[in-house]
C-alpha cells in the first residue's frame, strides 16, 4: 500500500504536528486530521478486525458511518473504548490501539477463525452448544467484544443544557444553510447543528460555485454571517434524537482547541419547528471479497484527499453504479494515481466527460467481481456486473485502492424516529422521506442548486408557518446537467462468493439467504437473526444493501420488505454525556439539617436516612457504634439527652375548614382535638394501607401543624393537597410545608425540664404542658413552641426555632446541660429507644400492606362517622382476614442473641417444610432490660402475644426461638411519659 | 419531551409535571357500595389506546391539578383545563 | 431437520442449502380448537404446550405483527425467581426450571446463562429489607445468598465502592441459578417447536374483535377474516387493556413505556447481573458484549413504543451512579416496549369475565423471566377450563378482595 500525505491543500494545519501512536508505534499527524486521516497518511493499512471471523479490515469510511476503524483511544487521564477512528480528532500524545486482536490487529492469530467460516454461518450457535451452553459461553464471551472499558475513573466533564428556538435546522450542508439563511433572514430564531467539525456538509470536498464563490468559501462565509447575525451554529454538534413535541437531543463535542478539555455536552432543543437537512450516505458496492483493507467508499476517499491531503492509493479502481464517483476518480487522477473506472451501467453517463478528458479507462456494464490481496487490495478483477462466476472476469487490474459508490442512501434516521413515513424511489434506488410530521421540513437534493433551492423554500415554510415572510432571494449555483439515473446493484450473482453487507458484524450475502431459506423473512427478524445492521455503526452503510437482497431473496419488492425501525442515537452517544451532571450529590441531593457542622464537629457517624443527612450516633474516641447508640439511650433513661429532630416534617394546615378536611384526609379522629393538644395520628391510603403516622398539634381552632416522618413529608404534602384539589375543592384549607423553616431540638429524659424551665417562659410544670400538649412562647429569648411529646418513653420536649438558631439554639442546649451531663444522641439511639416502647417506624415495621388494624389500631373504623380516605378498603374481605399479619413483641429465648431483622416466624407443615408466618421487623439488645427485644409482623399475631406463645424464627438456615408478647417491653403504664 | 399546557402557568416540559392516573369519581357512602364497586375503583382501569383523559399534577410549578386530554399513541395534546 | 452440531456440520459441507423453514407461513383456517392471541414467547409458549402436553391439534397463534417482536424481543432478557410471596415463587421458578431445560427441550439454544443476579443494597436499612427477602426466598426453596461488601465487590469490581459514593454499598444478595437468556432464541425456539407439531402461526393478522354468544367467546374477527375457535387464549402484553375492551371488560392494568438500551460492545468487564433497588437500575453485559440496561419505567401512560429524553437520562444515570467506570462508554442502541402494568405488579392469569377466554396478562416489566411458565399456565387453562394451582392465586378476582400480591410492597420497597 502506498498511501500518502500529499504536499499541499486541505484543511490541516501542517505547521503543528501532532505526536501520536497506533497499537504502540509513534506516528506523526498534524492539527485538523482525524485520527483515521493521520493512520491513513501514514499509510498503516489494517486498523481492525471483523467482529465474527477475524478478518484484516481497512479505513472504509470518513465519518460517522465507518464499519471498521473501531479503536481504543487514551487521550492523557481519559480513554474512549469503540472509538471509531474517522470521528476522533487527532490530539498531541493520543494512543491509538486496535480492537478484538491478539497480538494486535495487523498480526491476528485469531484469524485462523475464517478458516472456519463455513460452519459459522448466521444464528449458527442457536443450533449448537447445547445443552451444555454454560460450557461454551465463557469462550464465547471472552472472544465477543470490541474494546476494552478503562477501570480508573473517567475525568471527563459533561454537562446538560436546554435552548429553545423558532426553528432547527438539522445538517449545515448546502440546503441546510441555505434553510437557516432564509429563516433567519425572516426573523426566525434559529440553531443550526452539524454533525462534522466545521459547516459546510460535502461543499467542504465538493466542487461546485455557489453566488460566484467557490462552494467551500461560499459555506465558511455564510456559516459566519449566520452567526455574526444570531444563528447559535453548532458545529461538531450531533442531532441524534428526534423526540414528542419538537424536542431534539443534541450532542456537541467541543473540540480540545476550544476548552482545553474534551467536555461533551447534551442539549434538550425545543423547537417549534424542524428543518431536517441531514443529507445522505453512500452505499458500498457488495462484492467478492469487498471487505478487504483498501476498498473504500469513493466519497471518503474524495474527503481524505480535499480535506485531509491524503492520498489513500497510487493505484486506484473506482466502481460505481451512480455518476457521483466520477468527480472521485477525476481527483484522484489530479492528485498523481492511475485510475480505472468499472461503471455498472450499460451506457457510459455524460458524467463520465470528465474522466475522458483526463484519459481515465471506464469500463461500461462492469464491476468488481473479485478482490486479491489478504491484508489489502493487491489485484482487481472486473467483469460483467451480472456475472454468475467469478472466470467471467475480463481484466486484472494492479491496485491498491478500491473506492466504491453504490448509491445514495438519504438520512432518513430523524425523520422516520419522529414518525415520518418513507417511500422507495425506484428512480434513485432508495428510500426517500415523505410526509414528514407537520412540525418538520425536508430538505436536500443531489443535485447542488436544487438542493440550496430546496433548503430555501424549506427555510421561509418554516418562516410562513410561524407567520413570518421570507425576503431573501435564494443562493445560486449553476444547473448541472442531469443525472443518470443508478443501476439498482445490490450484489454480484455470483453463487457461493462470500459478499459482505454488513462489514463490522460479518454479515454476507449468503447469510441473508439462509435467513430467508429459514423463514426469517420479516426484515426484523433478518436483522435480529443475522445482526445486520446492529454493529456499532448502526448499519448505515448495510442496511438498505440488506433488505434489498433480502427482497431478492424472497421473491418481493425492496418496498414490501420495508425497513426496520429507527431509534434514536444517530450515532453513538457517550454515557457520561446523557447522565451529564447528575452524579454523586447532583444525582440525589442530600438534605442537611440546619446545625449540620455541629454534628459534624462532634463526630457523629453521619448516614444518609430517606436522603437526610443525619447523626446516627456520636460515638467518643474509643467506642464502637452499638457502645456509643447503648451509652446514649442510658443517658436518655437516667438523665437527660438531645436529639436534632429538625428533619422531622412540619406542614402547616390552616382554614376554617381545616379541622373537617383533616377529619377526612385522616385515620384518626381529628376534628375533637383541642387548641393546645397533640394527637398521635395515622395517614391512609385510599387503598387502607398505612402510609405515614405522626402527631398532629392544633395551635388554634383553624391552624394544625402536622408532623410527618421525615423522608415522606413531600409525599404526605403531595397526597394532602390531591385530596384538597380533587375530593375537597369547597372546604376552605390551605396548606404548606414549613420543614425548612423551623429547627426541632428534643430535650429528653428525667432531667429534661430542668434544664429547659430556666430557658423559656412557658410553663413546663406537668399540669401546665402535660404530655401531648403544646405552648408557644420564648425561649433562650426567641419566639418558638415546646411540645410535650415522646417517642423515647421519657419525659420529652419538642423545641422549636426558627432554623436560622438552630446552631445557637443547639450550642445553648449543650451548655445548659452540661451540669445534667446532657448527651447528643442519634437516629439510632432513638430508634432503639422507641423499640423499647414498641412506637413503629413507619417503612421499617410497617411496608406497604400494613393496615392500621394490623397495627392494633382499630376504633375509627368503628367511631369515626365520615367516609375518610381508606375506609372502604378496610371493609374488604382481605382487610377482615383473621390470619392478617399483626404488629407484636418478641422475646428471644437466648437473652443475649439480638435476631436478625428480616429473620421470619416460621411453622412447620406435616411434610416438615418450613412456612413463613411473619418476620422480625425491629430488633436489638435493650439496655433498659439487659436483655434482646424485637418487634414483627406475625400472622394472628396479637392471639400468640396474648397466650405468650413461643414461634421459631429462621434466619439464614438456623432457627431460634422467641416468645410472642405485646409490643410494649418498658413502662408499659406510661408513668414516665407523664410524670 | 412532552411540552404540556398548564392551565395556570402556560406550556412547561414535561419534568415540572407528574401524572396522577385517570379522572375517577369516588363511590360512596362507603356502607352502601359492594366489594367489587370499590375494587373497581381502585383498580380497574380504562387505559386507552388513543385519546386519554387522565389527570395530572404541575408539581414544580403552581402544584394544581388539571385534566388534560392526551394521545397515547402519538402524545398530542388535545386540551388541559382546570377541574 | 434437528439441530446438532452435526447437522450443522453437514450444512457447512454442503453451504447450509438444505436447512428447512424454522417455521412455516400458514393462511388463517376458518376454525380452530384453541386460538391463542399474541405471538410473543407467551403466545407461542401457550401453543406449543397445548400441543404438546394437550393433545390440541388445531391450534392457531395470531400475531398482529411479527412474531416475538413485542415486549419478548425488547426486554433485558434478565430471568430470576427471587421473588418474596409463596405464590410468586411457586409461578417464577416454575419458570426458571422449565428455562433450564428449554434448550433441549426445544432443540433450539436458547443461550440460558445462569450467571447469577446480585441485587445490591445502600444502606442497613436496604440489608434488613433484603435479610427479609432472602429469608423468605430460602423458605420457599430458592437459591440465594446474602452477600457483605467485600463478596459483592469481588464480584462486581467495577461496582462504586468509592468512599463518597451517593450509594454506598453495603451489602447484597445473589440468586446464582438468575442470569439471562437469549430473547429472541426463546421465541423462535418455541415458534419452531410449536411450528412442528402442527400449530398454525399466522404472522400480520390483527385481531379486531371478539364473536361472543351468551357470554361465551365463539371466535374472532381478525384482519385476515373470521375465525371460530373452541377457547381462546390472551396474550397480548402491553395491549391487554385493548383486548379486554374490545371483549367488553376492563383490567386493572395501566400500559406504560419502558426503556431499554445497550452500549457498544466490550470485552467481559460485568460477569453477572447487577441491580439496585435504590436507583430501580439493573444492568447485564450481553454475549456479544454489550452491556444491557434499564431502570424505571416512562412517567405517564404510553403505547408509543420509544420513551422520552428525559427518562433515557434518568436512566443512565441510575447506572453510572452504580458503576461509574462505564461513563466512558456509548449508548448504541434505545428503545421501548409497551408493558401492561397491574395495579399489584403481579400477573393476571385464567378465566376471564368472558366464557372461553383465559388471560395471560398484566406481567408489566418482568413477564419475559415468566415466559415458559405463562405459556404452559395459560395452555392448562385453555385445555381444561380451570386453574392450575399455581395460577389461582393470579386470578382476576383477586381485585374483587383486595387479596393482592404485591411484591414491592411486602418486600417493603414500597416505602
Amino acid at each position: 500500500m502506498t498511501a500518502r500525505r500529499l504536499d499541499a491543500a486541505g484543511v490541516i494545519d501542517r505547521a503543528r504536528a501532532l505526536q501520536f501512536s497506533w497499537d504502540g508505534r509513534p506516528l506523526t499527524g498534524f492539527v485538523g486530521d482525524t485520527l483515521a486521516s493521520a493512520l491513513l497518511a501514514n499509510n498503516v493499512r489494517i486498523v481492525g478486525r471483523s467482529f465474527k471471523y477475524h478478518r484484516p479490515r481497512g479505513i472504509f469510511g470518513a465519518w460517522a458511518e465507518e464499519p471498521n476503524a473501531i479503536v481504543d483511544v487514551e487521550n492523557g487521564d481519559s480513554q474512549e473504548p469503540d472509538a471509531r477512528a474517522t470521528v476522533v480528532e487527532l490530539r498531541e500524545g493520543m494512543a491509538a490501539r486496535g480492537v478484538n486482536a491478539r497480538p494486535d490487529v495487523a498480526h491476528d492469530r485469531y484469524a485462523a477463525i475464517d478458516w472456519l467460516h463455513r460452519f459459522l454461518p448466521a444464528g449458527f450457535y442457536y443450533k449448537t452448544f447445547f445443552p451444555d451452553w454454560h460450557r461454551y459461553e465463557p469462550r464465547i464471551r471472552a472472544m465477543a467484544g470490541l474494546g476494552r472499558v478503562a477501570t480508573t475513573p473517567d475525568a471527563r466533564r459533561f454537562e446538560t443544557r436546554s435552548a429553545a428556538c423558532d426553528l432547527l435546522v438539522v445538517g449545515a450542508g448546502a440546503a441546510g444553510l441555505a434553510a437557516a439563511r432564509a429563516a433567519s433572514g425572516a426573523g426566525l430564531s434559529v440553531i443550526l447543528a452539524d454533525d462534522r467539525i466545521a459547516p459546510g456538509g460535502s461543499l467542504r470536498w465538493r466542487d461546485g460555485m455557489i453566488d460566484d464563490q467557490p462552494a467551500a468559501a461560499w459555506a465558511a462565509a455564510t456559516a459566519e454571517a449566520l452567526a455574526a447575525q444570531g444563528v447559535r451554529v453548532m458545529p461538531h454538534t450531533t442531532v441524534f434524537g428526534a423526540y414528542d413535541h419538537t424536542t431534539f437531543g443534541l450532542l456537541e463535542r467541543r473540540s480540545t482547541a476550544a476548552v482545553g478539555w474534551s467536555e461533551d455536552r447534551l442539549w434538550h432543543v425545543r423547537a417549534r419547528r424542524a428543518v431536517l437537512a441531514t443529507g445522505a450516505i453512500e452505499r458500498p458496492l457488495v462484492f467478492p471479497d469487498n471487505d478487504r483493507p483498501g476498498v473504500m467508499s469513493a466519497d471518503a476517499v474524495l474527503q481524505y484527499l480535499r480535506l485531509y491531503a491524503v492520498l489513500p492509493g497510487t493505484r486506484a479502481v473506482v466502481a460505481t453504479n451512480n455518476d457521483s464517483a466520477y468527480a472521485v476518480a477525476v481527483a484522484l487522477r489530479l492528485a498523481g494515481a492511475e485510475v480505472t473506472i468499472a461503471e455498472a451501467r450499460a451506457d457510459i453517463p455524460p458524467a463520465a466527460r470528465a474522466a475522458f478528458d483526463r484519459d481515465i479507462r471506464v469500463l461500461a456494464g462492469s464491476t468488481v467481481l473479485g478482490v486479491i490481496g489478504r491484508d489489502g487490495v493487491r489485484m482487481v478483477d472486473l467483469g460483467p456486473a451480472d456475472a454468475r462466476s467469478a472466470r467471467e472476469a475480463t481484466l486484472r487490474v494492479a491496485a491498491d485502492l478500491v473506492a466504491i459508490s453504490g448509491g445514495w442512501s438519504p438520512a432518513v434516521h430523524l425523520h422516520s424516529q419522529s414518525g415520518g413515513k418513507l417511500r422507495w424511489d425506484a428512480a434513485t434506488a432508495a428510500f426517500v422521506p415523505v410526509a414528514p410530521r407537520p412540525d418538520h421540513d425536508l430538505a436536500g437534493g443531489a443535485d447542488l442548486a436544487a438542493a440550496l433551492v430546496s433548503g430555501h423554500e424549506a427555510g421561509c415554510a418554516a418562516a410562513r408557518m410561524l407567520d413570518r415572510a421570507c425576503t431573501l432571494a435564494p443562493p445560486r449555483a449553476e444547473p448541472t446537467a442531469p443525472q443518470a439515473a443508478p443501476r439498482a446493484l445490490w450484489r454480484v450473482p455470483i453463487r457461493g462468493a462470500r459478499q459482505w453487507v454488513d462489514l463490522q458484524n460479518d454479515v454476507t450475502t449468503r447469510d441473508i439467504a439462509l435467513a430467508a431459506r429459514e423463514n426469517y423473512s420479516s426484515v426484523e427478524h433478518l436483522k435480529r437473526y443475522t445482526t445486520l445492521g446492529m454493529a456499532t455503526d448502526q448499519g448505515k452503510t448495510s442496511n438498505v444493501n440488506g433488505l434489498a437482497v433480502l427482497a431478492e431473496e424472497t421473491g418481493r419488492a425492496i418496498a414490501e420488505v420495508g425497513t426496520t425501525t429507527f431509534r434514536p442515537p444517530y450515532t453513538p452517544v457517550t454515557l457520561g454525556a446523557v447522565a451529564g451532571m447528575r452524579h454523586g450529590a447532583l444525582y440525589s441531593p442530600w438534605r442537611r439539617l440546619p446545625a449540620h457542622a455541629e454534628h459534624v464537629a462532634l463526630d457523629a457517624d453521619m448516614r444518609d436516612y430517606g436522603s437526610w443527612f443525619r447523626p446516627a450516633c456520636y460515638p467518643r474516641t474509643g467506642e464502637t457504634v452499638p457502645q456509643a447508640i447503648r451509652r446514649e439511650a442510658m443517658a436518655v433513661r437516667g438523665g437527660v439527652g438531645v436529639f436534632d429532630g429538625s428533619s422531622l416534617g412540619k406542614i402547616m394546615v390552616c382554614g376554617a375548614d381545616a379541622a373537617q378536611f383533616l377529619n377526612i384526609v385522616y385515620y384518626t379522629e381529628i376534628a375533637n382535638l383541642k387548641p393546645g393538644h397533640i394527637r398521635y395520628a395515622l395517614l391512609l391510603r385510599e387503598t387502607g394501607v398505612v402510609q405515614d403516622d405522626g402527631v398532629v398539634a392544633r395551635l388554634a381552632p383553624d391552624r394544625y401543624l402536622l408532623s410527618p416522618s421525615s423522608s415522606h413529608t413531600q409525599s404526605v404534602l403531595a397526597h394532602l393537597e390531591a385530596w384538597r384539589q380533587t375530593e375537597c375543592p369547597t372546604l376552605r384549607v390551605a396548606m404548606h410545608d414549613v420543614t425548612a423553616a423551623w429547627a426541632t431540638f428534643v430535650v429528653a429524659g428525667p432531667r429534661s425540664r430542668d434544664i429547659l424551665a430556666p430557658l423559656t417562659d412557658i410553663d413546663l410544670s406537668p399540669s401546665a404542658l402535660p404530655h401531648m400538649a403544646l405552648s408557644q412562647g420564648r425561649i433562650c429569648g426567641v419566639a418558638g413552641r415546646i411540645a410535650r411529646v415522646s417517642f423515647s418513653g421519657e419525659r420529652s420536649y419538642e423545641v422549636s426555632v426558627r432554623s436560622g438558631y438552630a446552631v445557637a439554639m443547639w450550642r445553648r442546649l449543650l451548655q445548659a446541660g452540661t451540669a445534667h451531663g446532657i448527651t447528643p444522641y442519634g437516629v439510632e439511639s432513638a430508634s432503639l429507644l422507641r423499640a423499647e416502647k414498641g412506637y413503629i417506624l413507619i417503612g421499617v415495621d410497617t411496608d406497604g400492606l400494613t393496615l392500621p388494624g394490623d397495627l392494633g389500631m382499630s376504633s375509627p373504623l368503628r367511631t369515626k362517622q365520615v367516609d375518610f380516605v381508606g375506609r372502604r378498603s378496610l371493609l374488604m374481605p382481605d382487610a377482615r382476614r383473621p390470619d392478617r399479619r399483626q404488629f407484636i413483641g418478641l422475646l428471644p429465648e437466648d437473652a443475649s442473641d439480638v435476631p436478625a431483622v428480616g429473620a421470619h416466624a416460621v411453622t412447620r407443615g406435616q411434610d416438615g417444610r418450613l412456612r413463613s408466618i411473619g418476620w422480625v421487623t425491629s430488633a436489638c439488645h435493650s439496655p433498659a432490660l439487659d436483655r434482646s427485644i424485637a418487634l414483627g409482623m406475625v400472622e394472628r399475631g396479637r392471639g400468640l402475644a396474648q397466650a405468650g406463645a413461643e414461634l421459631e424464627l429462621f434466619h439464614l438456615g438456623r432457627v431460634s426461638r422467641a416468645r410472642a408478647c405485646p409490643p410494649m417491653f418498658y413502662d408499659p403504664a406510661g408513668t414516665r411519659l407523664h410524670d | 419531551m412532552l411540552l404540556i399546557p398548564c392551565p395556570w402557568c402556560g406550556p412547561r416540559d414535561e419534568p415540572e409535571f407528574t401524572y396522577g392516573g385517570e379522572p375517577a369519581v369516588r363511590p360512596g357512602p362507603a356502607a352502601d357500595i359492594s366489594d367489587a364497586q370499590w375494587g373497581g375503583y381502585l383498580y380497574m382501569r380504562g387505559n386507552d389506546k388513543g385519546p386519554h383523559r387522565e389527570i395530572w399534577c404541575h408539581s414544580f410549578g403552581c402544584g394544581q391539578w388539571f385534566v388534560l386530554e392526551r394521545d397515547t399513541v402519538t402524545h398530542a395534546i388535545f386540551s388541559a383545563r382546570k377541574p | 431437520m434437528r439441530y446438532s452440531s452435526l447437522s450443522l456440520l453437514r450444512q457447512g459441507l454442503t453451504g447450509h442449502a438444505s436447512w428447512p423453514a424454522a417455521w412455516r407461513s400458514p393462511a388463517l383456517a376458518q376454525s380452530y380448537d384453541a386460538v391463542i392471541i399474541g405471538g410473543g414467547g407467551h403466545g407461542l409458549a401457550a401453543a406449543y404446550y397445548l400441543a404438546k402436553l394437550h393433545g390440541l391439534k388445531r391450534v392457531a397463534v395470531l400475531e398482529k405483527g411479527w412474531l416475538g417482536g413485542g415486549n419478548t424481543g425488547r426486554n433485558t432478557t434478565i430471568v430470576r425467581s427471587n421473588y418474596f410471596f409463596p405464590e410468586s415463587v411457586a409461578l417464577y421458578d416454575f419458570a426458571l426450571r422449565l428455562y433450564e431445560g428449554l434448550s433441549e427441550e426445544l432443540n433450539f439454544n436458547i443461550m440460558l446463562s445462569q450467571r447469577g443476579m446480585i441485587n445490591l443494597a445502600h444502606s442497613d436499612h436496604d440489608m434488613e429489607v433484603m435479610t427479609r427477602a432472602v429469608n423468605a426466598m430460602l423458605i420457599n426453596g430458592i437459591d440465594v445468598e446474602l452477600l457483605d461488601p467485600a463478596q459483592v465487590r469481588a464480584e462486581l469490581p467495577l461496582a462504586n465502592f468509592s468512599p463518597g459514593a451517593r450509594y454506598p454499598i453495603h451489602g447484597g444478595y445473589v440468586q446464582r441459578r438468575g442470569g439471562i437468556a437469549r430473547h429472541d432464541a426463546v421465541a423462535w425456539g418455541f415458534a419452531r417447536a410449536a411450528d412442528a407439531l402442527g400449530v398454525d402461526i399466522v404472522q400480520n393478522c390483527e385481531v379486531l374483535g371478539f364473536l361472543i354468544e351468551n357470554g361465551l367467546v365463539t371466535g374472532l374477527e381478525t384482519s385476515r377474516g373470521r375465525v371460530s375457535a373452541g377457547a381462546v387464549g390472551m396474550s397480548p402484553s402491553g395491549h391487554s387493556g385493548v383486548l379486554a375492551a374490545k371483549a367488553g371488560f376492563r383490567l386493572p392494568i395501566t400500559s406504560y413505556a419502558l426503556q431499554a438500551m445497550v452500549s457498544e460492545p466490550v470485552k467481559p468487564v460485568l460477569h453477572t447481573v447487577a441491580a439496585s433497588w435504590a436507583t430501580g437500575m439493573y444492568v447485564s453485559q450481553s454475549d456479544k458484549g454489550e452491556l444491557v440496561f434499564g431502570a424505571g419505567l416512562d412517567l405517564y401512560p404510553s403505547y408509543a413504543q420509544r420513551g422520552n429524553l428525559p427518562t433515557t437520562q434518568a436512566i443512565v444515570a441510575a447506572v453510572l451512579e452504580i458503576f461509574p467506570a462505564f461513563r466512558r462508554l456509548k449508548m448504541l442502541r434505545q428503545w421501548a416496549g409497551i408493558v401492561d402494568v397491574p395495579w399489584d405488579y403481579s400477573p393476571i392469569l385464567g378465566p376471564s369475565p368472558v366464557g372461553n377466554l383465559y388471560l395471560n396478562c398484566g406481567w408489566g416489566t418482568g413477564g419475559f423471566k415468566a415466559t415458559p411458565a405463562g405459556g404452559w399456565l395459560l395452555a392448562h387453562a385453555v385445555a381444561t377450563g380451570r386453574h392450575h394451582p399455581i395460577s389461582a392465586p393470579f386470578d382476576l378476582a383477586r381485585f374483587d378482595s383486595a387479596a393482592l400480591i404485591d411484591e414491592a410492597a411486602g418486600a417493603g420497597i414500597a416505602h
